[in-house]
C-alpha cells in the first residue's frame, strides 16, 4: 500500500546552484510499540520509518536512519544543492517492509 | 450446484473466517498487537554505537534549535544545523537522553546537500535534554545539548 506523502521545494523559484530545502511529510502512525491496547492489555506492535533515502538524478545524497521516536506523520526537511535538473526521488521504508516513492523535478536553466 | 454441495462450502468458509479471525489479533485500528515492548536503548549505548566509544566535545559551531517547554511531548519541534562547510561533515545524529530507545534519527550527508541541515518532529516522554551529534569527516564528533521540559509524554 502506498501511502501519501507530500514533497515542496523551498523557495519555489531559484537559480542554478542555489542551495534550496526540500521539506517532506509523509502519512504514517510511527507505532513506538510501547502504547498499551486498553481492551486485551497488550502491547501494539512497533511500526515506524526505519529508512529514508534521498536520490537526485542517479546519486543518493542523502540517507537517514528513523527510530519509534520520531513523531507521526513524520516531517522532514533538509538542503539539496540545485546543480542540475533532475529528478529528486524521495524513499520511505518502514520496518513491515512498506515502501512509498514521491518524485517531484528539480529544474534549472 | 446441489444442496450437499453448497452447504459444504459455506460451512466450511465459516469455519475458516471464524479460525482466522481469532488468530490475527488487532485492535479496533486494525493495527496488530503483540505481548513484549521492543527492547530497550540506553543514552550511554545509543551514544556508544554512535561513536564507537570516542569523545564528543562541545562546540558552539552545531546549533540545536528547540523549545524550551513543549506542551505535548508527541511533537517536539527540532532543528540542527552545522556550521561548517558541508565537505567536513558527514552525518547529524539527534538522541534524547531518557526515551525508550535513545536513538531518535541519524542523517547522512554528502556534498550534494549543500548544507549540514535537518528539520523534524519528534516525541519526548518526559523532561529530558535532547542531543545533537555531529560526525565529522575526520573521524572526530562534536556536540550540542539542550533541556526541553515536556508538560505531557509522547511515548505511551
Amino acid at each position: 500500500m502506498a501511502r501519501q506523502a507530500l514533497v515542496k521545494i523551498n523557495p519555489k523559484e531559484y537559480k542554478k546552484d542555489d542551495i534550496v530545502r526540500v521539506d517532506s511529510v509523509i502519512m504514517h502512525p510511527m507505532d513506538t510499540g510501547l502504547m498499551k491496547d486498553k481492551e486485551s492489555g497488550k502491547y501494539i506492535a512497533a511500526h515506524y520509518i526505519t529508512n529514508v533515502e534521498v536520490y537526485y538524478g542517479d546519486e543518493k545524497i542523502t540517507w537517514m536512519e528513523l527510530s519509534g521516536s520520531v513523531s507521526a506523520n513524520p516531517f522532514i526537511s533538509f538542503y539539496v544543492k540545485a546543480t542540475k535538473t533532475a529528478p529528486l526521488k524521495i524513499v520511505w521504508k518502514d520496518n513491515k517492509g512498506e515502501v512509498t516513492e514521491k518524485v517531484i523535478d528539480i529544474k534549472v536553466d | 450446484m446441489n444442496r450437499r454441495d453448497f452447504l459444504r462450502t459455506t460451512s466450511l468458509t465459516a469455519v475458516s473466517t471464524a479460525v482466522l479471525g481469532s488468530a490475527a489479533f488487532t485492535d479496533s485500528f486494525g493495527a496488530e498487537l503483540v505481548d513484549n515492548p521492543p527492547p530497550k536503548k540506553s543514552f550511554d549505548e545509543a551514544l556508544k554505537e554512535i561513536t564507537g566509544g570516542k569523545a564528543v566535545s562541545d562546540s558552539d559551531k552545531v546549533k540545536l534549535i528547540a523549545p524550551e517547554i513543549a506542551e505535548n511531548g508527541a511533537v517536539v519541534p527540532v532543528t540542527v544545523e552545522v556550521e561548517l562547510p558541508i565537505e567536513q561533515v558527514k552525518a547529524i545524529h539527534i538522541l534524547a537522553d531518557k526515551n525508550h530507545n535513545a536513538k531518535t534519527m541519524s542523517v547522512y550527508f554528502t556534498p550534494a546537500n549543500g548544507k549540514a541541515y535537518i528539520s523534524t518532529r519528534i516525541r519526548l516522554a518526559e523532561t529530558m535534554n535532547v542531543v545533537a551529534v555531529a560526525q565529522l569527516a575526520d573521524g572526530s564528533f562534536i556536540k550540542a545539548q539542550k533541556p526541553v521540559k515536556v508538560t505531557i509524554g509522547g511515548c505511551g
